[in-house]
């Protein structure tokens, strides 16, 4: 618990309004690059709030995992013997606190700029729900695989986009119209990456100390 | 009485170079070893390798619970002194902050303190932790003649208190040492 605060309280007092200002940015654009024909915004208009939370995911990855492995901090967990898989789970917990439910804010707001309806903001709210804590997840353990490597940044965005597209086709599907099928199936890709996730980034940052 | 720390026959192999092998060390309470070697001969990684951080790639380690002051400050940045050793908590945090002349630092974040400060820091936290062995890599850098003195007495009252303490460094430590070439 204590390491959930710790990483909510560093988010904080960095820049955890800096992805959900991306991700409202990007919101902003679609219609500029697609045009302002209603209809065609509000049937890409899901899958659009998806792209935007997935880049959205990309920004905060260098400060989720480098900065604790380069002063330190790791080392004296462990030292602690705090498990690295408990440092993970702490690390994606933490990170979703400040991350989905500000995003789910932001994509009121956001849903408007891709001219959505009430009903399908509702369902795209759910989706996102459902799928910010993989998006965290990701986040975290795409960070500790990458912690301390040149480039760092780039590359995750090269390791996290491919493992995020099942979250994204089943996430933008379950926020269009008839989207219950969808739903369970990205609660199943969600369930699998959270489950898992820690033990990646365990793992990850073991490998790291050798 | 038993070992706090016993190495046997341990080897290390670090980016494909042999750093050491067969070393044998056993600390037991109240006893200190002091690593010396030329820079690049192995000092930091034995250290990481008695605290676990690294595996031996032969032989083993034994040890009873340890703290380690090496490079990593692992304090937050943006907090206060105080506040970001409380993080690491350790029964001893108190005296601890005393004996290094810490206390009228404890509101001061940790990202103003000097090179000494945070030396001192990095020991506070191994002396708050309890532990009956220390693990110091160079804690005599940084560290001014006042802090040279505090950090001696507090290995002296450690080693009396029935703890060990393996430390490397480049300069003669204060004391009865035993020596452990690199």
């Amino acid at each position: 618990m204590r390491l959930v605060a710790r990483e909510v309280r560093r988010a904080l007092a960095g820049a955890a309004w800096l992805p959900v200002a991306f991700f409202l940015l990007v919101a902003t654009i679609v219609p500029f690059a697609v045009g302002p024909d209603a209809q065609l915004l509000a049937r890409i208009g899901g899958g659009a709030l998806w792209i935007a939370a997935l880049t959205a995911a990309l920004l905060p990855i260098e400060r989720l995992v480098e900065p604790d492995r380069a002063d330190g901090t790791l080392d004296q967990l462990a030292i602690a013997n705090v498990p690295e898989e408990i440092v993970g789970a702490a690390k994606i917990a933490g990170h979703w606190l400040t991350f989905g439910p500000l995003l789910l804010v932001a994509a009121v707001p956001g849903s408007v700029m891709v001219g959505l309806d009430g009903a399908a903001l509702g369902r795209c709210l759910v989706a996102l729900a459902i799928g910010t804590p993989a998006l965290a997840a990701l986040a975290v353990a795409v960070a500790a695989l990458t912690a301390g490597l040149p480039r760092a940044g780039a590359l995750a965005g090269l390791l996290l986009i491919p493992l995020a597209v099942p979250l994204l086709i089943f996430g933008a599907a379950a926020s269009g119209a008839d989207g219950g099928a969808a739903l369970k199936l990205e609660a199943a890709v969600a369930l699998l990456i959270v489950a898992g996730a820690p033990f990646v980034t365990g793992a990850a940052i073991r490998a790291a100390r050798s | 009485m038993s070992a706090l720390l016993r190495i046997e026959g341990a080897a290390l192999v670090r980016g494909g170079r042999l750093l050491f092998e067969g070393l044998d060390l056993s600390l037991a309470p109240g006893e200190a070893a002091h690593v010396t070697g030329p820079n690049g001969s192995g000092k930091s990684s034995l250290m990481r390798m008695v605290a676990g951080l690294l595996r031996p790639d032969a032989g083993r380690v034994e040890r009873a619970a340890v703290a380690l002051a090496d490079t990593g400050l692992a304090l937050d940045r943006e907090l206060p002194l105080g506040r970001a050793l409380r993080f690491w908590g350790g029964p001893r945090l108190a005296e601890a902050l005393a004996t290094f002349d810490l206390e009228r630092l404890t509101e001061v974040p940790v990202r103003l303190l000097s090179t000494g400060q945070s030396q001192r820091a990095r020991l506070a936290r191994v002396m708050a932790s309890n532990a009956p062995l220390w693990l110091l890599d160079e804690a005599h850098g940084g560290l001014d003649r006042d802090g040279v003195a505090r950090l001696d007495a507090a290995i002296a009252r450690h080693r009396d208190g029935g703890g060990a303490v393996l430390a490397a460094s480049h300069v003669p430590l204060a004391g009865q040492w035993r020596e452990v070439a690199l």
